[in-house]
């Protein structure tokens, strides 16, 4: 259904100097970044480091202090195929099927293709057995799976994903890579930030270093890790703390 | 002892004219809360979701609001509907109409900061997700409203809770006319003074028994909100 829209695409994302200030700091400082199809992007880097901002941004739920932001070529671009899964995500106070029932309904998706799309999704993420439960009372790894599948009902061609896995053990962990693994297979764009360098790995991709607001590094997975250009990269793929 | 046994008497065998004091009561007060709720909790939602200068200041006054004496509001509709008054071509001074004007006067500052709670607690919540999902304001209001519903039904009783127990506002407008505006509380008042104690005492019960269910209601929408919604 989201062909009706046009052939308008939002990807490549083109960041250039964007600047996000916090009273007088800088969260994001002069930071110019490119996201385009392909393999997954890990953000990488210390709590602090910009990373959450920087999906916001790209999100298109910011608006940068300086700098430019376009879509597609875009300067202003609704979210209409790019998607968010936040990191502690806000249940709506419905049951896990209504919560997908109402992104499919704000996506435009007809309301007779509603309950069928409820159930793939559900099934994808693994929560068929749950749809009735109301998803506040959901256990986190739950409410995560739900989230990304609301973020998934969106069609998205670019997935935002706000370390969706800070909080949860490693079987449910193992469950969201999957999911996210089978996600970027479907062509689905996935930018993702975690502070956690063994996920990074496993689902790169692309590797983005930040560091108090910048890029310190670009790589892919393997030369990131085993070659790293800069000295703080060094350090934090070797496992050292940047602070 | 043998005023209470009547008084429970008047109750058990439905005595007519308690009934219909009872009835109109009913009737003036859901009006009352009907348009109450209809201005409130639009109201409560736009300054819940709007920022403007002196928004404080409103939700302040809002608040303030809440604690409004009957009386007075009472006799700020008296003057406004007054034969002389800017309404008084209405000819609605001493009429149910004039009663439910009254309680829907003194009921909306309840629900629509009660509301305006709800729905900005909400929308801190909600906000991100909303954007995110390209939601736009009238979709927004909608399910703030609906995600809030067992608050904002909690927020309508309580209302409806004032307008029930008020005597101040009804008796100035109301007039207390027998058979044609006389409600549970004013009837109360005057029985009280007239000595015909088994009647107020009747009317007291049912009115106690009014508020009990209401709280009981009260009670059980926010329990089904927590199971259902959590």
């Amino acid at each position: 259904m989201m062909r009706m829209r046009g052939p308008a695409t939002d990807l490549p994302i083109i960041l250039e100097d964007v600047t996000i200030v916090a009273g007088d700091m800088a969260i994001l400082d002069r930071l110019t970044l490119t996201l385009a199809t392909g393999a997954p992007t890990m953000l990488v880097g210390p709590n602090g480091a910009g990373k959450s901002t920087l999906l916001r941004v790209a999100m298109g739920l910011m608006t940068p202090a300086s700098g430019r932001i376009t879509w597609g070529g875009r300067a202003n671009s609704p979210p209409l195929r790019r998607a968010i899964v936040f990191q502690r995500p806000a249940m709506l106070r419905r049951s896990a099927a209504a919560n997908l029932l109402y992104a499919l309904s704000a996506a435009g998706v007809p309301h007779a293709k509603r309950g069928a799309h409820v159930a793939e999704l559900l099934d994808l993420v693994g929560l068929a057995g749950l749809s009735e439960r109301p998803a506040r009372r959901m256990s986190g790894g739950e409410q995560q799976r739900l989230a990304l599948a609301r973020a998934l009902a969106r069609e998205p061609e670019i997935l935002f994903l706000d370390e969706p896995t800070a909080s949860l053990d490693p079987a449910a962990t193992k469950a969201l890579e999957d999911v996210i693994r089978a996600v970027a297979a479907r062509g689905i764009k996935v930018v993702m930030a975690t502070h956690d360098l063994g996920e990074a790995r496993r689902l790169a991709g692309e590797i983005v270093l930040m560091h108090r607001g910048h890029i310190v590094e670009i790589g892919g997975a393997d030369t990131f890790f085993t070659a790293p250009r800069t000295d703080e990269a060094r350090r934090f793929a070797a496992g050292e703390l940047l602070i | 002892m043998s005023t209470d046994a009547s008084a429970l008497q008047l109750v058990l065998s439905g005595d007519p004219a308690l009934i219909a004091i009872v009835r109109l009561s009913l009737i003036v007060s859901l009006s009352a809360v009907l348009f109450a709720a209809i201005i409130g909790v639009p109201l409560g939602a736009l300054i819940a979701l709007t920022r403007f200068r002196g928004r404080d200041g409103v939700i302040v006054l809002l608040n303030a609001l809440m604690g409004l004496p009957p009386v007075v509001v009472g006799l700020t509709i008296y003057l406004l509907l007054s034969r002389s008054g800017p309404l008084g071509a209405w000819g609605l001074l001493f009429t149910p109409q004039a009663m439910v004007i009254a309680q829907a006067v003194l009921v909306t500052p309840i629900i629509a900061a009660l509301a305006r709670q709800t729905v900005e607690d909400l929308w801190v919540e909600y906000q991100d997700e909303l954007a995110a999902m390209n939601v736009g304001p009238l979709g927004r209001v909608a399910t703030l409203i609906w995600d809030g519903r067992f608050s904002l039904l909690t927020a309508l009783l309580a209302g409806f809770g004032r307008a029930a127990a008020e005597v101040g506002a009804v008796i100035i407008v109301g007039g207390n006319i027998d058979g044609f505006t006389r409600t549970m509380t004013t009837a109360i008042a005057l029985e009280t003074s007239k000595g015909d104690l088994p009647l107020a005492i009747g009317l007291g019960m049912v009115l106690i028994a009014i508020v009990v269910v209401i709280n009981a209601l009260a009670w059980t929408a926010r329990r089904a909100g927590e199971r259902y919604a959590g």
